[in-house]
C-alpha cells in the first residue's frame, strides 16, 4: 500500500477546494462577478485562462497517450495552438471590444446582439453545451485515471471519477471563475515543474532523446511522421485549420475574453502563448519515452501514469497524480460553469422570463446536471482522450464562420445565413459522429463540415441579404 | 502595407511547409526531422507575433 501517493492526492484536492472558498469571499456574487470576474483580469490571469488547453487533461494525459499510441500525428497540438494564439491577436480585441461595449457574459450574448435573435442565441448555447460535454468527459476519464494508478487500484476508476466529478461541481458551485484563476495560478506552477521533470527523465532513462527516437524508429518504422492510422498530410492540414479556427470558439474562451481589462491584453499575449505551449514537447517525449518503458498498453491514456509509476518513488507519483489533477480540476471547472451559465441564462431566462435571483440558482443547478450527464458517459466509453476532445472541436469550429463575417464584414453575413451555416455544419458533424466517420477522404470530417457551413453561410446570407438587411447592424468598429 | 501581413509567415510554414517536412531524418536536436521542424513553425510564430506588436500603429494608442 502506497499510501503517500493518495495523501498527497487529497492534499492537492483540499487546497484547490480552499483556494476557491477564499477567492470568493468579500465579494457580492452576481452574474457579471460569477462569470467575468467584472471584467477586472490583468495580463496574468488572463493569459492563464487563454491559455487554455495549454495543460489540461488533454495534454497532459491524452498528449502523451497519444504520443504513445498514435506517435506522428500527435505533432498537430504543437501546431495548432501556435495558429490559434497569432490569429488570437486579430480577432480577440474586436470581440473584447463589442462585449464590453454591450455589456455581454457569453457567446449567445454575442449572437444575440449582432442578429438581433433570440433563438440563433438559443441555438448557439445548445450547441455549445453538447461540444462542451465530450471535452469535460476527457477531463472526468482524466481525473479518474490518475486517481486510480495513484492508489495503485486501491480506488476504483468509477468512484474516482465521482470524486472528481462531485470535487469540480462543489468548486463552481462556490466560487464561479474567481476560484479558476487563482487555482489555475497553481497548477501551471506545479505542472509546469512536473512536465519539466518528468519530460527529462524519461527520455533518459530509455538513453537519452536522441536515443530513444532512433530505437522507436527501428521497432515501428514511419511511426514518428504523419501517416499512420489514416491520418496523413490531409489529415495533419484539416485537423490543424479546425482545430485553431476552433480555439477561441468554445464558450468557455469566448466567454474567458471577456475577463480582460483591456484588449491590448491580448495581442501581448499572442507573442508568449505559444513559447508557454513548447513545455508540451516534454509532455510528448514522455510519451514517446513510454513507448519503450511500458509497451503494449491497451488504454494508451494511462501511458504517462504507468511510466511514471515504473520509474519513480511513490511519493512522486502522488506529485504527478495531485499536478495532473489539477490540469483537470482548473479546466473542467471553467467549462463546467460555462456550461451552467448557457443552459440558465440562455435557455432558460427566455424561455420562461426568469428573475436574475432565478437564472443564478437555475445556473447552479444546470452545474451539477451537466457535471451527471458527463459523468454517465464518461463511466461507458473508452476512447482516448484526444478523440474526444477532437469531437468537441467539430462541434464549435461551426459558429467560426458567423462569428468571422459578422466581425468583419458585418454586411456579409445575415441571421438566416448564419443560423442556417451553424445548423448545417452542426448537422453534418451530428451525421459523422453517428457513422463513426472521423476521417474521410484522408481529411478530418469536423473540416468538411466547416466547409459545407462556409458555403451555406455565404448562399443563404447573399439571398436573404435584401429582406433582412435592416436587422443587421453588425459589429460597426 | 500593414506589417500584420508578417503573420501569414508562420501560417504558410504550417499549412505549407510541413509538406515538404514530414520525414523523420536528419534527426536535429535529438528530433525526427518533422518534430523539429513544427516546433521552428512555433518560435518563428511567437517572434512575427512580437515584431508585429512593437510596429502595428493599434498598440501606440492610449
Amino acid at each position: 500500500m502506497h499510501i503517500s501517493a493518495l495523501i498527497i492526492i487529497f492534499a492537492t484536492i483540499l487546497i484547490a477546494l480552499l483556494l476557491g472558498i477564499m477567492a470568493q469571499r468579500h465579494r457580492k456574487m452576481d452574474m457579471e462577478q460569477w462569470t467575468v470576474a467584472g471584467r477586472g483580469f490583468g495580463i496574468l490571469f488572463v493569459f492563464l485562462l487563454l491559455a487554455g488547453e495549454i495543460y489540461t487533461t488533454f495534454t497532459f494525459l491524452g498528449g502523451s497517450g497519444w504520443a504513445y499510441g498514435v506517435g506522428g500525428p500527435t505533432v498537430y497540438i504543437l501546431a495548432y495552438g501556435a495558429m490559434a494564439y497569432a490569429l488570437s491577436y486579430f480577432i480577440l480585441p474586436r470581440i473584447w471590444r463589442y462585449g464590453k461595449e454591450h455589456k455581454l457574459i457569453s457567446q449567445p450574448d454575442y449572437f444575440e446582439q449582432v442578429f438581433h435573435s433570440k433563438a440563433l442565441s438559443m441555438l448557439v448555447a445548445l450547441v455549445g453545451v453538447v461540444a462542451i460535454i465530450p471535452y469535460l468527459q476527457s477531463q472526468f476519464t482524466g481525473l479518474g485515471l490518475i486517481v486510480q494508478v495513484a492508489s495503485y487500484g486501491e480506488i476504483s476508476h468509477v468512484w474516482a471519477m465521482v470524486i472528481g466529478m462531485v470535487v469540480i461541481a462543489i468548486y463552481v458551485t462556490i466560487s464561479g471563475v474567481r476560484g479558476s484563476a487563482w487555482t489555475a495560478v497553481l497548477k501551471d506552477i506545479t505542472i509546469l515543474l512536473v512536465v519539466l521533470i518528468i519530460g527529462i527523465a524519461l527520455p533518459m532513462h530509455v538513453g537519452g532523446l536522441s536515443a530513444m527516437f532512433h530505437k522507436i524508429n527501428q521497432l515501428h518504422p514511419g511511426f514518428l511522421t504523419l501517416g499512420g492510422h489514416g491520418m496523413g498530410l490531409p489529415w495533419f492540414i484539416s485537423t490543424v485549420l479546425l482545430t485553431s479556427l476552433g480555439f477561441y470558439m468554445w464558450p468557455h474562451s469566448f466567454g474567458a475574453v471577456y475577463t480582460a481589462k483591456n484588449e491590448r491584453v491580448f495581442r501581448r499575449n499572442a507573442t508568449f502563448l505559444p513559447l508557454y505551449q513548447l513545455i508540451l514537447l516534454f509532455v510528448f517525449f514522455a510519451g514517446f519515452a513510454a513507448i519503450l518503458i511500458t509497451p503494449g498498453l491497451k488504454n494508451t491514456n494511462l501511458a504517462l501514469m504507468v511510466a511514471v509509476e515504473k520509474v519513480f518513488p511513490a511519493w512522486f507519483v502522488g506529485v504527478v497524480g495531485g499536478a495532473g489533477i489539477l490540469t483537470a480540476i482548473v479546466p473542467g471547472s471553467l467549462m463546467l460553469m460555462t456550461a451552467g451559465t448557457l443552459l440558465a441564462e440562455n435557455i432558460y431566462r427566455p424561455l420562461t422570463g426568469a428573475t436574475s435571483r432565478q437564472v443564478q440558482l437555475v445556473a447552479r443547478i444546470m452545474v451539477w446536471a451537466v457535471a451527471a450527464i458527463t459523468l454517465y458517459f464518461s463511466i461507458n466509453s473508452n476512447a482516448t482522450i484526444v478523440t474526444l476532445l477532437l469531437m468537441g472541436y467539430n462541434f464549435v469550429t461551426q459558429f467560426f464562420p458567423a462569428v468571422l463575417l459578422s466581425l468583419f464584414t458585418p454586411r456579409g453575413v445575415t441571421k438566416a445565413g448564419a443560423a442556417s451555416g451553424i445548423i448545417a455544419g452542426v448537422a453534418l458533424v451530428v451525421y459523422f459522429n453517428l457513422t463513426s466517420t472521423s476521417i474521410l477522404w484522408g481529411v478530418n470530417t469536423g473540416f468538411l463540415a466547416l466547409l459545407l457551413n462556409i458555403v451555406v453561410v455565404l448562399l443563404v446570407s447573399s439571398l436573404s441579404r435584401n429582406t433582412s438587411v435592416s436587422d443587421v447592424k453588425g459589429v460597426q468598429v | 502595407m500593414s506589417i500584420r501581413w508578417l503573420a501569414l509567415l508562420p501560417a504558410l510554414g504550417v499549412f505549407v511547409g510541413v509538406i515538404f517536412a514530414n520525414r523523420v531524418t536528419p534527426y536535429v536536436l535529438g528530433m525526427p526531422f518533422l518534430w523539429f521542424y513544427v516546433l521552428l513553425c512555433v518560435l518563428v510564430t511567437s517572434a512575427v507575433m512580437a515584431i508585429i506588436y512593437a510596429l502595428d500603429p493599434e498598440n501606440k494608442r492610449s
